[in-house]
């Protein structure tokens, strides 16, 4: 450092911004660095930009409008009509459209991380312990991840069929009472978010249980000969441990769920009975691509952004401030 | 750490009460791709029969045989290779070239590229993907391989992976190719690509397989049925076959089982990757 202060110009270094480069070095940086740059001005800057812009304007594919209307997309997606009490409150956001799916949304994606987090922890505990055939319960809990979402899904539409599918088949043959899946407004989300389980739970089942695998074994130890019970065991030492692992879990939960729409789409093209699984990438996929309005999709993917971008702040200030306590 | 293992392989203190629960989850996750297979071998009356017939009555490839009849099913695997392949190229590629950038050459602005590229993590496709369909109609690349593949080039974060391999190679690995006169670029071919290799090849599976199952773009760019991808074709056959569904398995049988048997001999690879992805959270 002080002998380049010294000597202000080395053979073959530039100065750029009052400091000293290798002319060679920035001049390959800046070549490698350009195709990244290229795809990024093309699919995310100017997307960015213009979706921003889309979002004030009425721009329609169909009608072939393009003007400058302000806020209003926003206040289209955002007004509920008037209400005096809590349970008109609740009728209007279920007769506004975007609210509806906003909270179809919100409560799959409740209940799939939930579900999901508790089921993925529970299995890989039980994968941890020393069980025989461990590499084949691990594989078979992990094949659906990797198989095609879409292909997966057509077994689980013949399975959810009233008629001939098998499960209510095998309800009948229990005697018990049969349902009709995919095809009412009360199970049709629910179904989904079944199939969604068993397709996804594998992944998480894998982080955890690497995480439990680098959980030193002096830890357990210690904590078995200070008498610590399987259950004191895990969450006194094992779950606090994997508190960065189970943090990314969430995390991407949360964005993977609110932003889900292939399982849905494949299941229920038209939004599902009553329109009770039309969630929120549905929704935007309907102004934008059915109905052509491209100004009011715009705004809507907008607020979606917020909403995801919000709660994965929440979550790592959350995540932030119990890492300090423990510490 | 030795006598850890030889307790481990006891016989005496293995959880049977958990393995017993777990092998019956286990029949519950594979029962889907038992179904698949023996149903895409039933007849209709098969299907339809009461109480359900599980085993087909006979066996033969009458359905495999109906869905190349109903859709150009190789044409759309190909599709589907096709631009799962090059889109994995040239992302693998560029994020090579701007980790080796990034990490091992000097250059003013590298602090905001790097800012730049870990904002575009943020956003979702959904956020962009009706601009970027207007500009790609707008160039006429609707129902084009260029028009699938272009928009979904996203980098960063297989960059992000790449970059924390490339910093921990050894910088006197990279002094000493510097002293017998490699330029950067020889350098990047002859010290960092071979001492990352296992790296490289874990950030291509981790881009393939997210490649391979793209959805919503191919969805929205593809009306002429020869571009479809695999996802797509099968969507638009679930809806056209009227409920078919023996049919159905036969396609889903040979969309899943090549699949599956990648799987079997890439799951170490595979889990590796995954966990890797958790770790560097």
């Amino acid at each position: 450092m002080q002998n380049e202060v010294e000597k202000p110009k080395k053979k073959g270094t530039v100065r750029l911004f009052r400091k000293e480069y290798r002319t060679n070095e920035v001049l390959v940086g800046i070549l490698f660095i350009l195709p990244t740059v290229a795809f990024l001005i093309f699919t995310f800057i100017m997307p960015v930009i213009d979706v921003i812009e889309l979002s004030f304007t009425n721009f329609s594919m169909s009608a072939g409008t393009m003007k400058n209307i302000g806020l209003e997309n926003y206040r289209y997606l955002l007004e509920l009509k008037e209400f005096s009490n809590l349970a008109e409150f609740w009728d209007a956001l279920q007769e506004n459209d975007f609210w509806a799916s906003m909270g179809r949304t919100a409560l799959y994606s409740l209940l799939k991380l939930t579900l999901d987090t508790g089921l993925a922890l529970f299995f890989a505990v039980m994968l941890d312990k020393n069980v025989p055939l461990k590499r084949f319960l691990r594989s078979t809990f992990f094949a659906p991840v990797v198989v095609p979402m879409v292909a997966s899904s057509l077994i689980w539409m013949w399975f959810y069929d009233p008629n001939v599918g098998p499960l209510n088949q095998i309800l009948a043959f229990l005697g018990l009472p049969q349902s009709k899946w995919l095809y009412h407004e009360s199970t049709a989300l629910l179904s989904i978010l079944l199939f969604s389980l068993w397709k996804g739970v594998g992944y998480n089942i894998i982080l955890f249980l690497s995480g439990l695998q680098n959980i030193s074994d002096s830890y357990v130890e210690a904590a078995k000969l200070d008498g610590a019970s399987e259950w004191q065991l895990f969450w006194k030492i094992k779950f606090p441990l994997l508190r960065p692992i189970t943090s990314f879990v969430i995390m991407m939960g949360i964005i993977n769920s609110f932003k889900v729409f292939a399982e849905f789409n494949v299941m229920t093209p038209d939004g599902g009975p009553l329109g009770s699984t039309k969630l929120i990438v549905s929704y935007i996929y309907e102004q934008a691509f059915t109905r052509g309005r491209m100004g009011r999709a715009s705004a809507a993917s907008l607020l979606l952004f917020m909403v995801i971008f919000v709660l994965t702040q929440i979550q790592s200030m959350v995540n932030a401030k119990k890492t300090i306590d423990v510490e | 750490m030795k006598g850890k293992k030889i307790k481990n392989t006891t016989n005496l203190d293995r959880h049977y009460v958990a393995f017993a629960f777990l092998m019956i989850c286990a029949v519950i996750m594979l029962f889907p791709f038992v179904w698949m297979i023996l149903s895409s071998f039933k007849t209709t009356m098969d299907v339809y029969q009461y109480p359900p017939r599980w085993i087909p009555s006979v066996w033969n490839g009458d359905n495999y045989a109906k869905v190349f009849e109903m859709i150009p099913f190789l044409r759309y695997y190909w599709n589907s290779i096709l631009t799962t392949v090059v889109m994995t190229a040239l992302q693998i590629g560029i994020s090579i070239l701007a980790a080796y950038s990034l990490v091992h050459l000097r250059w003013p602005g590298q602090a905001v590229m790097a800012a730049i590229m870990r904002s575009s993590m943020f956003v979702p496709m959904v956020v962009t993907m009706i601009p970027m369909y207007l500009l790609v109609s707008s160039l006429g690349l609707v129902d084009t391989y260029a028009g699938i593949i272009l928009p979904q080039i996203t980098t960063a974060f297989t960059t992000f992976l790449l970059m924390s391999y490339f910093a921990s190679i050894p910088q006197d690995m990279i002094d000493a190719a510097k002293l017998d006169g490699c330029g950067p670029f020889r350098i990047m071919t002859r010290v960092v690509i071979p001492n990352t290799k296992g790296a490289i090849a874990t950030a291509s599976m981790f881009s393939f397989l997210g490649n391979w199952k793209s959805y919503t773009w191919p969805l929205i760019i593809t009306n002429d049925k020869m571009y479809r991808t695999l996802p797509i074709g099968l969507r638009y056959l679930q809806q056209e076959s009227s409920m078919e569904y023996q049919v159905m398995m036969a396609a889903a049988v040979m969309t899943i089982l090549p699949v599956l048997i990648v799987f079997v001999f890439f799951e170490k690879q595979l889990v590796r990757s995954i966990t890797l992805t958790g770790m560097k959270s």
